[in-house]
């Protein structure tokens, strides 16, 4: 479905994302993991467009898209949940689903759509009046998934969901992300917490200073001696 | 409900042509006299400065320190069209040309420096706005320093009103679009909106170029009615002013910059019998003001009808508590 290869990428001088190659099959949970800058957070922005990369392709269900503008990758099917939610504060928790499905026209469809979104969560209807910003983070995570899946997309980009969460809540938005997937929606989960991501994952991918490393099915990394001393903290 | 709708709408332009009727009643009858005219012209003008700065600062959320540039195009404008040809239908003509001359400058200027961020965007601006005033201080046709003497006066009550509402109409329904949901995406969240699909560029220029038209529009009222334009009075202060009136009535909310205009128009009066200290004043009451509603008069909400009925409420439910 996806398939980038020897994508370059810089800022300025900083050469951040070095020949980095990646691919997702249609119906599958891929995640990326690694510390800190090691550019995961640049990948997935280049993916959806918000950054240009300096050298290489990316491919979506066959068609070139390196140099399309966001918008349209919107269109054909690719959505991002961005790195620390980035929700619409001060708009309604409903003013931001709808922004979710802004480049969509079908009223009917999104009207079912933000109801298929309150089904899923339940707490965001019962918050549809209030503003974002008065959300706790872990509903303002679910009001930033559930924005990204007001566009009705065929791969979703989840950049760091668990983020800043509670263990519980963190189970809990990892059991979603699953029930998305058995939907039918191709996830690309890019994530720090590496044990948990790595359970839900059918291949994973590690990344390090702007290379890929390692990767191969997600039980399999995790049994790795590398992984666990690296990431899984023991 | 379309029909309540309908009765709403109809009883908002029976206020507004009332409003007009009361004040062009008392005008005609000498009530407001030249002096309470001049004010009154300065809050109209006033009103359509702020309303499309907010639209640019205050909902798109792009600081822009031009916005008196804009203006002196429209006033230049439409005082070289009126003092060649002197006529109503001129002044129109020129109030319009004016307005689409600051929307192609503010199409021009937007394009490239709206990439930039907060403050640097404010210092493009500035730059821009000071641009504009030493090619009006250099040029032949706009006497330079010495300014332009307009003999005619044209902009009289029904132009202000037709063009303080026109404006403040024109934005709201903007704002109320979905093309105003997403500039006010882009202030929240320029990534996310950017990742939602909106086009952000397309709509920060959208907003400066709507922006520019009106501030346009008031230069060319200004021009008109003052008799005297000169570069100077559309410097960075002119900008200045301007952005105190936006953040006094609140980043986001229309009815605040029509409230402070209102407001600043009333305090700047009142302080006319006390000359010596009258700036000093203004500035401490500022100073007040932002310290306890930092956030503007109206923060970003809206004034309404429905707000003050349920202001009605609470006492009702009041009245009914000691029954």
């Amino acid at each position: 479905m996806l398939e980038i290869s020897n994508l370059n990428v810089h800022f300025g001088v900083i050469h951040a994302l070095k020949g980095v190659s990646l691919k997702v099959e249609e119906g599958e949970i891929v995640t990326l993991i690694g510390a800190n800058g090691a550019g995961k957070t640049t990948t997935l922005r280049t993916i959806s467009g918000l950054k240009k990369p300096t050298s290489g392709t990316i491919l979506f269900n066959g068609n070139d898209i390196t140099s399309t503008l966001p918008q349209d990758r919107v269109r054909m099917g690719i959505s991002l949940a961005p790195e620390g939610r980035r929700i619409f504060s001060s708009l309604t928790v409903l003013e931001n689903l709808e922004l979710g499905a802004y480049l969509r026209r079908d009223k009917a469809e999104i009207k079912k759509d933000i109801d298929m979104v309150y089904e899923r969560f339940p707490i965001l209807k019962a918050r549809r009046k209030q503003a974002a910003g008065t959300l706790s983070g872990g509903e303002q995570q679910m009001l930033a998934i559930g924005r990204a899946l007001m566009s009705r997309p065929k791969l979703l980009c989840l950049d760091e969901p668990s983020m800043g969460l509670a263990p519980l809540l963190v189970q809990e938005i990892f059991d979603i992300i699953q029930d998305i997937n058995q939907k039918g929606t191709t996830i690309l989960l890019v994530e720090q917490n590496a044990n948990m991501a790595l359970q839900i994952a059918n291949r994973a991918y590690v990344m390090e200073t702007g290379t890929i490393t390692l990767s191969g099915p997600g039980a399999e990394l995790m049994r790795s001696e590398e992984i666990k001393k690296a990431y899984l903290g023991g | 409900m379309k029909k309540l709708a309908d009765i709403k709408g109809i009883k908002k332009w029976v206020a507004l042509l009332l409003t007009y009727a009361v004040v062009q009643l008392l005008v005609s009858l000498n009530i407001i006299n030249d002096y309470i005219m001049a004010t009154l012209t300065t809050i109209c003008i006033n009103i359509i400065l702020a309303v499309s700065l907010n639209l640019i600062t205050g909902f798109t959320g792009q600081f822009s320190l031009g916005h008196a540039g804009f203006m002196s195009i429209g006033a230049y404008t439409c005082a070289i069209i009126i003092m060649r040809y002197p006529s109503p239908v001129s002044f129109i003509t020129g109030l319009f040309l004016g307005a689409i001359f600051a929307a192609l400058l503010g199409f021009i200027v937007g394009l490239p420096t709206l990439r930039l961020r907060g403050d640097y965007l404010a210092i493009a601006t500035l730059g821009m706005a000071e641009i504009i005033r030493i090619v009006f201080l250099n040029l032949d046709i706009t006497n330079g320093a010495a300014g332009l003497f307009i003999e005619v006066q044209y902009t009289n009550w029904l132009w202000l009103f037709i063009f303080t509402t026109g404006t403040v109409i024109l934005i709201t329904n903007f704002i109320n679009s979905s093309h105003g949901r997403a500039c006010i995406s882009i202030r929240e969240d320029e990534i996310a909106a950017e990742a939602m699909g909106i086009n952000t560029t397309k709509y920060k220029v959208i907003a400066f170029i709507i922006g520019a038209f009106c501030a346009g529009i008031a230069g060319a009222l200004y021009a008109s009615y003052f008799y005297f334009i000169k570069p100077d009075l559309f410097g960075f202060l002119k900008s200045i002013d301007i952005l105190v009136i936006v953040v006094l009535g609140g980043l986001g909310s229309i009815s605040g910059s029509i409230l402070a205009a209102f407001l600043l128009a009333l305090i700047s009066s009142l302080l006319q019998s006390f000359p010596e200290i009258r700036m000093v004043i203004y500035a401490v009451l500022l100073i007040v003001i932002m310290l306890f509603r930092p956030q503007g008069i109206m923060g970003s909400k809206e004034l309404s009808l429905s707000a003050f009925k349920s202001l009605g409420g609470i006492f009702e439910r009041r009245n009914g508590g000691e029954r």
